[in-house]
């Protein structure tokens, strides 16, 4: 993975002098409430309900083991010993003290981690597919691109003051788990058909938060070195022209909407045509020596199938399941990606103790080349890791209540912290995310039900992606009343699609019921082999709205 | 109202002029709307600049720019980074004279407003009271090197200071 020169070492270190400086002139009056604000934002402090938030960048999702050891040390000296991974492969504390800020950026600088641009209106913290380097289905590795973004994008002197946060997702493989098509731009790395060199896809304009929009395809194919004066083209059309005087109506997604794409894209290309190229964009040599951190790890050479995986396999049948499960093949022969859930019964999707924190350190350095990621659905991912060793990985994870066998389906939920924590929330996610894990518990009849998304936000800003949930929950309050409206059918794939209000509005207890009748649809009209959104593409909605009006009526 | 430059406090040789009427003011800054006419009633002795709103399209403006000696961007409030990117283009344009941002910019835009090709600050009296010299100053250091080409001076730019390592080292030393 990527690791820094001593110009990242010191951009990172005037980084924490410069926010302390910042909080000192708040103190003594140089700078007002309403000044410093966005410097704070800026730095990834939030004021939320209960205490200041503190959101650490995980730059497109990949820790090593030293990192992931310094953040469950920040957690046990600054915060309650946990902390939460979120949608966007970022981590967050929840009860920081303010004085304490500068202290922790210290210690995350000492492990070349920091908080820049993780909130306000600048360019976000850039996230990529957490199977980079290693899906089998890859045409090139996301993760350079994305380290690339994230240098150009730091303290970008024309960029810092944009009219909304914006937020820039890579993928380099065919099936996208970076839920591109939400992001304010979507990069895809794809072959152009006749050159056969690999270029960039470009969409912009996609977001979820109250207006939903799918991305819009602006270039089919950049070649690699443009990439940087593009997104300059891009952002420049988007600050000079995206509205500024509502700001649910801010993000470029509305500009995109409102001049139309193939108007947005004129301007983009215009502006594009205007710059200079050479000057703007990295070389090829700095191109070259950020992949060269990305560099396949030093594989064994294995047989494809390992004999004692196969063996532990036949003697446990759990730790088959939780194989089946959570494992997906690696492009190197007898390693496979395994993906550890943050999802156990009863627990906040994707938290972590800091206890558990070391645990998967612990096993990251041992097992998986020292490197793990952070997945978008608040899992985490040890990327490389031997057949043969699996068992044994298996065993220290549930000692650590790590060995849940729920990935990608119907108890690996995606939630938003909700009204327990969120200044913005006005509904509880996490004890709804909580009600459906417990009605599901039986691991067998989950594995029956298949691969099933459910996401749960508790406002209508979406965090909790249920807009692209095959399931989505959105808790909203009427009259002083929780009440959880479900959308069906979205989708954050390659294939996106936002879901579709079923029907008025549920109290939280009734929201078990109606997933339960939602998935008895489904179970009673599968073709062989259909998953739940492929079902749900076959025969409409209707089934599903007629099931969901029962579960209205009963409840009324 | 309080003016800085780059290397700190700054006079201001600009007059605003009352609408249109730019009489013998010898550098008279006039606002956006009455520009025309003001360019019609130049003297050969005057110059001239324009206050810009930031929702001016730069097209708009690059007609006047060979006849203006100052342009001042105004910002209606600090976070509206609409100005950062208007000078970017008027220096694409190859403009020479003056760019200003004008408006309760707070010190820490002070390297991003140069590195965007600003020379000037107009702060209002009160946030020029609030925020001393000497912050704007310490602020405008605040990073010794920046990763974004061809904003500022190379020397402070961080990928060019890797190639020119790269060109001084070359492979064999690796």
């Amino acid at each position: 993975m990527y690791r820094y020169d001593e110009f990242d070492e010191r951009f990172v270190r005037e980084r924490v002098a410069q926010f302390t400086d910042q909080v000192a002139r708040r103190l003594d009056g140089s700078l007002t409430e309403d000044e410093f604000k966005p410097l704070r934002l800026k730095n990834g402090v939030y004021l939320q309900l209960h205490a200041y938030m503190l959101r650490i960048a995980v730059p497109y999702g990949t820790l090593n083991s030293r990192q992931l050891r310094q953040l469950a040390l920040i957690g046990e000296r600054y915060d309650r010993g946990y902390g939460h991974f979120t949608t966007r492969q970022n981590l967050q504390f929840n009860w920081p003290k303010l004085r304490d800020v500068p202290e922790i950026l210290g210690l995350l600088a000492d492990v070349e981690m920091h908080c820049i641009q993780t909130s306000g209106n600048c360019i976000r913290n850039v996230t990529a597919d957490h199977f980079a380097g290693v899906a089998q289905d890859e045409i090139e590795d996301p993760r350079p691109t994305a380290e690339l973004i994230r240098q150009w994008s730091s303290a970008h002197p024309e960029f810092g003051y944009l009219p909304r946060k914006f937020k820039i997702a890579v993928t380099g493989a065919e099936a996208d788990r970076a839920v591109i098509k939400a992001h304010d731009i979507g990069l895809r790395l794809r072959r152009h058909p006749d050159t056969h060199e690999t270029c960039y896809e470009i969409s912009v304009g996609g977001g979820l938060g109250r207006t939903p929009m799918i991305g819009k395809v602006v270039r089919d194919y950049l070649p690699k070195k443009d990439l940087l004066a593009y997104l300059e083209a891009i952002m420049r059309v988007y600050n000079l022209e995206g509205r500024r005087d509502n700001k649910y109506k801010a993000r470029v997604k509305i500009l995109v909407h409102e001049i139309g794409a193939e108007e947005f894209t004129r301007r983009v290309e215009a502006e594009f045509a205007q710059l200079d190229g050479p000057s703007i964009n990295a070389d090829p040599e700095e191109v070259a020596r950020i992949a060269a951190y990305f560099a396949p790890p030093a594989y064994e050479t294995l047989p494809a199938v390992s004999n004692t995986l196969e063996a532990a396999k036949a003697a446990n049948p759990a730790f088959a399941r939780w194989v089946e499960v959570n494992t997906v093949p690696h492009k190197a022969p007898g390693y496979t990606a395994l993906t550890i859930s943050l999802k156990p019964q009863g627990q906040a999707p994707g938290d972590a103790t800091s206890e558990q924190m070391r645990r998967v350190a612990d096993l990251a350095e041992r097992y998986s080349f020292d490197e793990l990621r952070v997945t978008h659905a608040q899992n985490l991912v040890l990327p490389h890791v031997r057949q043969r060793d699996l068992f044994a990985i298996w065993q220290q994870l549930g000692e650590a209540g790590l060995a849940t066998a729920n990935v990608g389906l119907v108890t690996d939920i995606i939630a938003c912290p909700g009204l327990d924590y969120c200044a913005l929330a006005t509904a509880r996610s996490i004890p709804v995310a909580q009600a459906i894990q417990s009605r599901f518990a039986d691991e067998a009849r989950q594995r029956e039900i298949g691969p099933l998304g459910i996401k749960i936000s508790g406002c209508i800003n979406a965090c909790g992606h249920h807009h692209v949930g095959h399931i989505g929950i959105l808790g909203l309050e009427k009259r002083g009343i929780e009440s959880y409206q479900i959308t069906l059918g979205g989708d954050a794939t390659e294939n996106a699609a936002i879901g579709e209000i079923l029907g008025p509005g549920l109290a939280a207890e009734e929201v078990p019921d109606a997933i339960e009748r939602i998935v008895g649809v489904y179970l009673a009209a599968r073709a062989e082999g259909e998953s739940f959104i492929d079902t749900i593409r076959r025969i409409g909605l209707a089934p599903f709205k007629a099931a969901f009006q029962e579960t209205a009526r009963a409840a009324a | 109202m309080p003016l800085l430059d780059r290397t700190g406090s700054a006079e201001d040789r600009w007059t605003r002029s009352e609408g249109a009427a730019i009489g013998n003011i010898p550098a008279a800054l006039v606002p956006w709307e009455v520009l025309v006419e003001a360019l019609d009633a130049q003297e050969a002795e005057q110059v001239i600049g324009v206050i810009l709103p930031n929702s001016v399209p730069f097209l708009a403006l690059a007609p006047f720019l060979p006849r203006l000696a100052l342009v001042a961007i105004t910002f209606p409030a600090y976070a509206d980074g609409r100005g950062f990117s208007l000078a970017r283009q008027i220096r694409r344009a190859g403009f020479a004279g003056e760019i200003r941002a004008s408006g309760p910019l707070i010190a820490d835009q002070f390297a991003y407003a140069l590195s965007c090709g600003f020379d000037t600050i107009e702060l209002p009296e009160a946030n020029a009271a609030r925020q001393p010299v000497p912050q704007w100053l310490h602020a405008r250091d605040s990073f010794s090197a920046t990763y974004q080409r061809g904003y500022g001076e190379t020397d402070r730019n961080i990928l060019d200071q890797r190639r020119a390592a790269r060109t001084a080292r070359p492979l064999a030393a690796e």
